[in-house]
């Protein structure tokens, strides 16, 4: 018999086992949520890059895989074998050095101009009427509904040599040959800039739009012009949406292969060309690697200032919070 | 209907002036014709609901808005073309509008660096301001590391760092809570008294304007309704909107019945009796006028002691139906045999303080003849 008033052992137990599946529970749903996306980055994510990373140091041979593996066995023991020879041939022959520098150049320069035709942009949109903004909006993001491959082959045929381009400027008289445009450095920057202008203007604007008009009244009130206004006020408080559409532009670009393959100059190649070059065409999956492995490296340091820049934005908006609600 | 001619002790010509003025936002007629006079040194507030077009007016001021139709002019100079960079004048936002991403310092200094100002210069000043509005300890702060107070603070010492001949104030207290607000309207009247700067406020709070005021308009749907001196406006109201609008008041309608050489006769139905009142205005027997009595200026007695020491020329038997205590003075509701409700403040001296239990309690108020204002608007 269970003495009243006190709960009985098998009680305790059972609710003992309750709050366990309860906190479990709470617990399982926690580790589920962080899992799911931690699982797919480690499948998708991290276990292709250690394979890459594996190959990088492995040696090209004729077979399936045509690489030499990283251990050798030897009585039951993996004896490593890490060759470097793949490294070193990108670090002696100067074909890469240059493409790599190439490709940094290019980035820089597409980033800049995005920067200067997408501020100008982005700072209208957010100056807008209400009604407008999200037209405007609309219009920056309507090209992404058309592939992406269909507009980059679009610019080659208003860019070739008897295309759109070319032939209107004979007609009217301009020039009496066509102007070679596509496959030089020009071609290239047009269709960079125009395939990643959205990711310039989008931050920006979502920085702009948040800046208070009063800001700007106050400036002028204490007698600044509004050049000397904005550049004191608007720019220094932007500076997170331009580090944030210049990373945003200039990490992808660095690695780009499809615009400077079909609109790029053909005497000097990009680092993701060089990539796709070495691994299906020379075969030579250890260099690829390489080469994978080095623009990885490259961008490491913008990866992480781009992170910081996020943080810091997604902090201040958290302080901000913080304040209305004080 | 415009302003009551404002009495000017100088002969000075006015340091602003409008001429005028008006302001429209599409179909909206923001601001209506608002002509007005504005004397320098003087603490001018410019009161009135939302929407009734005060911070429209500011911001033509500033030069933040053009005027859709009239003229302003600061100290003789047409400001018509002249962009906000330019004017002799700055503001104080209502939402301070301080710049984020600068400290205190720099958000001081922001309005010297436009000018031909040396370093030092500009260093010393900032130092000076930050003094009088006490913030030296916080200039390396951010803003949104201070106080509301401490914000209010800088953004007045900002806006005072060019010592402008003419400081705008937006709503200058409303984000304040009311012990800070005090203690900054005295400070404000102690900064103005010793930099002899002229000052424009707009405020929807009447004691606020009050208490900083050495004149005011009253403002309504776009036009000003009366200007005056706080005492002027509160005991002398134009019209019924005024009367409503600063501070409570009674409204009672009522017919002119005889008018003496220096006082009117006025039957009042919702009272059941007639009013004396000395306040003397143009109309004539058989008007409809309304009669407003400020709360203050009732005497409560008991119905027993009739009459003694009660020296209002005007009474009235009542009932009292509620009593409201709020510390300082107690409100009392008081049901006239018509059913009329009239308000009275009675101040809460020593021993007097009222008790919940008078309720149903006959009384009989009275009131002089003086504090019987005759509206007839």
């Amino acid at each position: 018999m269970e003495q009243p008033g006190r709960p009985g052992l098998i009680e305790r137990l059972q609710n003992r086992a309750r709050r366990g599946l309860v906190t479990s529970r709470r617990h399982l749903g926690r580790r589920f949520v962080i899992g799911v996306p931690a699982l797919w980055l480690a499948v998708f994510f991290l276990v292709p890059f250690l394979i890459v990373l594996k190959i990088s140091f492995a040696e090209p041979r004729l077979a399936i895989p045509p690489y030499t593996p990283l251990f050798t066995w030897l009585h039951a023991l993996p004896i490593p074998k890490v060759h470097f020879s793949g490294y070193l041939y990108l670090f002696t022959d100067p074909l890469y050095l240059r493409s790599y520098l190439y490709s940094v150049m290019v980035a820089a320069v597409s980033t800049l101009l995005c920067l200067l035709i997408g501020y100008p942009m982005a700072y209208a949109i957010a100056r807008a009427d209400e009604a407008w903004r999200t037209l405007l909006l609309m219009l920056i993001v309507l090209p992404f509904w058309t592939s992406f491959l269909l507009r980059v082959y679009a610019w080659i045929g208003l860019l070739q040599n008897d295309g759109l381009i070319n032939n209107v400027l004979m007609s009217v008289g301009l020039t009496g040959h066509p102007v070679t445009l596509l496959q030089t450095d020009f071609s290239l920057y047009i269709g960079i800039v125009y395939s990643y202008l959205p990711y310039m203007i989008l931050p920006l604007y979502a920085n702009l739009e948040k800046h208070d008009p009063a800001l700007l009244e106050a400036a002028a009130d204490l007698g600044a012009r509004p050049l000397r206004a904005f550049l004191r006020v608007t720019l220094p408080q932007s500076l997170p949406g331009i580090a944030a559409g210049s990373l945003l532009v200039f990490i992808p670009a660095v690695g780009e292969y499809v615009i400077p393959t079909l609109l790029g100059r053909t005497d000097q190649i990009m680092i993701g060309r060089m990539l796709s070059d070495e691994f299906f065409d020379n075969r030579d999956w250890p260099v690829a690697s390489g080469v994978a492995i080095l623009i990885l490296l490259l961008l490491v340091v913008p990866i992480v200032l781009l992170q910081r820049v996020e943080r810091s934005e997604f902090e201040a908006e958290a302080e901000a919070q913080a304040q209305v609600e004080a | 209907m415009n302003a009551q001619p404002s009495t000017s002790p100088d002969s000075a010509p006015p340091y602003v002036r409008l001429e005028a003025v008006s302001k429209k936002f599409g179909e909206f007629l923001a601001v209506d014709a608002v002509s007005l006079e504005i004397r320098r040194g003087e603490i001018f507030c410019l009161l009135g609901g939302s929407g009734s077009g005060k911070t429209t007016l500011l911001r033509m001021l500033a030069g933040f808005e053009a005027p859709s139709a009239g003229r302003i002019t600061i100290d003789g100079a047409d400001m018509s073309a002249v962009p906000p960079y330019e004017r002799p004048v700055n503001m104080m936002f209502q939402s301070y509008a301080l710049f984020p991403h600068m400290s205190v310092e720099k958000n001081i200094a922001f309005g010297l660096e436009q000018e031909r100002i040396g370093r030092a210069e500009v260093r010393r000043r900032v130092a000076d301001i930050l003094e009088i509005v006490q913030m030296s300890p916080y200039a390396a702060r951010k803003p949104h590391q201070l106080s509301g107070g401490q914000r209010q603070r800088v953004a007045l010492a900002r806006a005072l760092i060019k010592r402008p001949k003419l400081l705008l104030l937006d709503e200058p207290l409303a984000a304040l809570d009311r012990k800070l607000r005090e203690r900054t309207q005295f400070e404000l009247l102690n900064i103005q008294e010793r930099l002899g700067v002229t000052f424009i406020v707009v405020t929807h709070d009447q004691e606020e304007a009050m208490t900083l005021a050495t004149r005011m308009g009253v403002m309504d749907r776009g036009r000003i309704v009366q200007v005056g001196t706080p005492a002027e406006i509160y005991e002398a109201p134009v019209n019924r909107f005024v009367a409503d609008f600063i501070g409570s008041v009674n409204l009672l309608e009522g017919r002119v019945v005889a008018l003496g050489a220096a006082d009117l006769t006025i039957r009042c139905e919702p009272l059941g009796c007639t009013i004396r009142s000395a306040h003397r205005v143009e109309c004539a027997p058989g008007d409809a006028v309304w009669v407003a009595i400020r709360p203050e200026k009732i005497v409560l007695a008991a119905e027993g002691g009739a009459g003694e020491g009660q020296p209002g020329e005007n009474r009235v038997a009542g009932r009292i139906r509620e009593v409201a205590y709020m510390g300082d003075v107690s409100i009392c509701l008081v049901e006239i045999e018509s059913g009329k409700v009239v308000r009275v403040t009675l101040p809460n001296r020593a021993g007097t303080a009222m008790q919940r239990d008078l309720r149903q309690a006959p009384v009989m108020l009275s009131w002089d003849a003086a504090s019987s204002v005759i509206l007839t608007r």
